[in-house]
């Protein structure tokens, strides 16, 4: 298979010096100040930053199961268009991924579409349901050899079986990703508590709920030397436990996902299911600690929480809504909006924390690479100066359940190429048939 | 902008017009007089006075708001309903006399009826005014009439009173045709 | 005004113009008028996705006595019930010309959602929904306090009155603290901390875990409705200790002021957070807020539908 080559021209990479890069055979075939190649396709970058492909370690495809709200396909689609080479997709799809044959399917579904690696993250437990095992070792054995584990949707709840899930996964080197919540203090739960949720009415989430289980989660870690993932991170406490456990060389790592990083919880005035997330929107205090923490590295990285619903679980009273919202589409703008614009990182600051460091977690060997002569040509290109208006109606994600309908965000996310194939020209996807 | 009645035209005609209640009922026993608020209500609780002085007893007299029986609240925002006070010996078999300061397209004395009829059944209901503008749309007239002013359906009547607007007068306000 | 949704759609003058409305219409109501043309031709739909037999039963008297026409829509014969949607709902009064739904639901926000989303043009009027608000309850409720203890005036400056009881799964509360305290009353809210949400320290009202300091201070008295299941939900240990503490019996009673009123929303658990000698006392309007309620109703729709048809959007 022959590709076609690609010359990028007066990109500033990770947003500092100016460079050429020539992409070619799935590589980045040369690098240097000023290049000149007759046979490639010139794309002239003047102003624009040059990231490596985003890699998000946290998203819902829905697939197998809820294809009507969204498939591995279009997810690719809309990952591609927000700037992704690959995407993590959790485990609580139907039937759930809690075996090397669900695992596999997901992650040949993501081969099938092209756009973007997609590495399947296995169950902890079958079923999700909190209790047994599910089938670890062969998931991480498999095609799509798996090395992030976790229940997200639930939280592995019960102790015990935190301690031999983190315990068991030293044998490849996995990770357990867990959603600290604690299900008792959580029964009903509709957003966070506070001042907010007693004016509307709808029963509480406390900021506690998340933060005890963190907290447990850093001890057991520590006390069996495994890898622990703390999913979307969302209040000031739950930072200071990471920062606390970091400090101690606990072997965690946490992610925060961009909504939380922009949006509060007096949202929900409104009632508008569109707001209405789990880990909710939780308060201006808790936004300026999770930025803080991003940028000091308390915080490793921002994964989406990609959670795609259709209209009729979002088109109702707020307590019957389902939770989540999309993101894959606008993640990178909000990061520009929330940490780039504010000065609290560079661009080579959201090169580690959107590529690098979650490729490194998710041991994603081929992706998170260093923009050198040689590496996989996963590359994203954001255009800095430009803003877009963010209209529901046009993602590409099947479902459209973002909360930025209306907004004007920062950042247009103009090219990505995964392992040189462009799959975004000019902000429009290119499917592979096309390719 | 134009004078139509002074502050001594006004007294003058309610004078008279208390005169003429009493000659046509002979007498003020039978009488329940009731104002159609705001400025009606003003009215009704002058000419009860009038009246008051000239038989020297005291004249049954209330008031009789119509804002829910109208026939035009769509037609607007919805306005404040005002009081109704029934004197204790009520409208029944009573010669009520509707009191209000304009008589215009008769729809206010429509809606006054419609009121009285949930009250009560009157002997008899008549009408007095302060002010007869013409151009009615229903088969009602005044029974008495403090001033007949020929106007234009552009012009408009406005009637003050001390209680309300600190003085006494009746202006016409906009270009006749 | 369109909608009524929560105590925060109105500012004190609105409250008051519907007090004063509800107090007229209450003197019409007194005599002999029992019905009134200004909204005949109307169509008022009682959604009820939740069972509340006074409410509907108040707000289907009010619509009547303003000649409107009613239709009932009742949780277990609509279709709410068999898993429609609310929008679909909506779609379908909308459909039917419904002028205005008076609508009880179990989600906080249901009548809000339902306003917003323009799935119809009618006005929208919250008669409780979850544990958010009760606007009209509130209005009856201020009421009757006025009637008895506002001595004349609009407001109700200077009066203190405590609200005692499940705080937080009441939207009776809730409508009550912004608008007594918007009308210029103080409000005590007297309960156990369990029964106070989270966050209650920036409402407009003063906490207190100590009825027994509070009872004399205070010129009425509002009783909430403690459900039992809440003791299976660890909110307090027992219905007895909880009476032992919350519950205003005769004895407490008989240390209020000499004007102070006993008030309760309904329905009443007896022998819980009440005792039967005080529910029937001569210092108890509990009946009394019944007749308001019909009154302040009339007066609500009058305020949002006597007058012209509003274009979408306006407010």
């Amino acid at each position: 298979m022959t590709t076609q080559r690609f010359l990028l021209k007066g990109g500033k990479v990770l947003g500092a010096d100016t460079a050429d890069l020539l992409i070619s055979n799935g590589r980045i075939e040369a690098m240097s100040a000023s290049i000149t190649d007759e046979s490639a396709t010139v794309i002239d970058l003047k102003g624009s930053v040059v990231l490596p492909g985003l890699v998000d370690l946290h998203t819902h495809l829905r697939e197998p199961g809820r294809e009507d709200s969204e498939t591995v396909a279009s997810a690719s689609r809309a990952g591609a268009k927000g700037g992704f080479t690959a995407l993590s997709a959790m485990a609580n799809t139907s039937p759930v991924a809690d075996t090397a044959g669900v695992v596999e399917q997901v992650y040949r579904l993501g081969q099938e579409a092209g756009l973007v690696d997609v590495f399947p993250i296995g169950a902890v437990t079958q079923g999700l349901k909190g209790e047994q095992l599910s089938e670890i070792g062969a998931m991480a054995d498999s095609v799509a050899r798996v090395r992030v584990f976790s229940d997200d949707g639930n939280c592995v709840f019960d102790p015990l079986v935190m301690r031999r899930a983190l315990e068991y996964i030293k044998k490849f080197d996995g990770v357990i990703a867990q959603h600290a919540q604690e299900p008792r203090l959580t029964v009903g739960s509709q957003m966070n508590e506070g001042v907010v949720s007693s004016k509307l009415g709808l029963k509480g989430w406390p900021a506690i709920a998340e933060e005890a289980i963190i907290a447990r989660d850093v001890l057991l870690a520590d006390h069996v030397q495994s890898r622990l993932h703390i999913c979307h991170v969302t209040t000031a406490g739950g930072v200071e436990i990471i920062r606390w456990a970091k400090a101690r060389g606990i072997q965690v790592t946490a992610e925060v996902t961009p909504h939380h990083l922009l949006l509060t919880d007096d949202l929900a005035s409104s009632y508008d299911p569109v707001f209405k997330v789990n880990p909710p929107l939780r308060t201006e205090r808790d936004v300026i600690a999770l930025r803080e923490a991003l940028a000091d590295g308390t915080i490793d990285i921002v994964a989406t929480d990609h959670a795609p619903h259709t209209s009729e679980t979002k088109d109702c009273e707020w307590a019957e809504a389902s939770f989540g919202m999309i993101g894959l589409e606008t993640a990178l703008s909000i990061v520009t909006k929330t940490m780039v614009e504010s000065g609290l990182l560079d661009w080579a600051g959201v090169a580690q924390r959107m590529s690098t460091a979650p490729a490194s977690i998710g041991r994603y060997a081929h992706h998170g690479q260093q923009l050198v002569v040689g590496a996989p040509a996963h590359i994203t290109v954001i255009n800095p100066t430009k803003s877009w208006v963010v209209d529901r109606d046009l993602v590409l994600s099947k479902s459209r359940n973002t909360p930025y309908h209306g907004y004007e965000l920062p950042g247009l996310v103009t090219h990505t190429f995964f392992a040189g194939q462009a799959t975004m020209l000019d902000s429009k996807v290119i499917d592979k048939a096309v390719q | 902008m134009s004078v139509a009645l002074s502050a001594q035209d006004i007294s003058r005609a309610l004078t008279r017009i208390s005169h003429e209640i009493l000659e046509k009922n002979l007498g003020s026993s039978e009488i329940t007089i009731l104002g159609i608020p705001t400025r009606g209500a003003h009215l009704a609780a002058r000419i009860a006075a009038i009246m008051n002085s000239i038989e020297g007893k005291e004249i049954a007299h209330g008031t009789l708001d119509i804002t829910l029986y109208r026939d035009d609240l769509r037609l607007r925002a919805p306005r404040a309903i005002m009081p109704t006070f029934i004197p204790p010996i009520g409208i029944q078999g009573r010669d009520v006399i509707l009191i209000d300061d304009v008589l215009y397209s008769g729809r206010t004395i429509r809606a006054a009826l419609d009121a009285l009829g949930e009250v009560g059944r009157p002997r008899t209901v008549q009408l007095a005014v302060l002010v007869d503008r013409g151009h009615r749309q229903l088969p009602i007239r005044a029974d008495f009439v403090g001033k007949n002013l020929p106007t234009s359906e552009k012009q408009s009547v406005r009637v003050s009173l001390t209680e309300i607007d600190g003085v006494d007068e009746v202006v016409i306000e906009g270009e006749a045709n | 005004m369109r909608h009524l949704l929560s105590i925060n759609d109105l500012s004190a003058t609105d409250a008051i113009g519907i007090l004063d409305t509800a107090t007229e219409l209450a003197r019409i109501n007194d005599g002999q008028v029992k019905k009134l043309p200004t909204l005949r031709g109307r169509t008022i739909v009682n959604l009820f996705a939740e069972d509340s037999t006074r409410t509907r039963i108040s707000f289907e008297a009010a619509a009547k006595r303003l000649s409107a026409d009613v239709i009932n829509f009742s949780a277990k014969g609509s279709s709410l019930s068999k898993g429609e949607s609310l929008k679909d709902t909506a779609q379908t009064l909308q459909a039917m010309g419904a002028d205005a739904v008076v609508i009880r639901h179990s989600a906080s926000g249901a009548a809000q959602r339902l306003a917003d989303l323009e799935w119809m043009s009618g006005s929208v009027i919250n008669a409780g929904d979850g544990t958010h608000e009760h606007p009209s309850q509130a209005l009856l409720d201020a009421f009757t306090i006025r009637k008895h203890l506002g001595k004349g005036a609009s407001d109700l400056k200077g009066l203190r009155i405590a609200i005692v009881g499940d705080v937080l799964h009441s939207r009776v509360a809730r409508s009550n603290v912004l608008l007594l305290s918007m009308l210029g009353a103080d409000v005590v809210l007297v309960a156990p901390p369990t029964l106070l949400p989270v966050g209650v320290e920036n409402w407009p009202a003063t906490i207190s875990y100590d009825f027994d300091s509070v009872i004399p201070n205070v010129d009425a008295i509002m009783m909430l409705r403690v459900q039992q299941e809440r003791m299976s939900d660890l909110f307090f240990p027992n219905s007895r200790e909880y009476s032992r503490y919350f519950g205003l019996n005769s004895e407490r009673m008989s240390v209020m002021a000499k004007h102070a009123i006993v008030m309760h929303p309904g329905p009443m658990n007896r022998g819980l957070e009440i005792a039967a000698d005080v529910a029937d006392s001569a210092r108890s309007v509990i009946v009394e807020q019944v007749t308001n309620g019909v009154n302040v109703r009339m007066a609500i729709l009058y305020v949002l539908l006597a007058g012209g048809p509003l274009e979408v959007g306006s407010n």
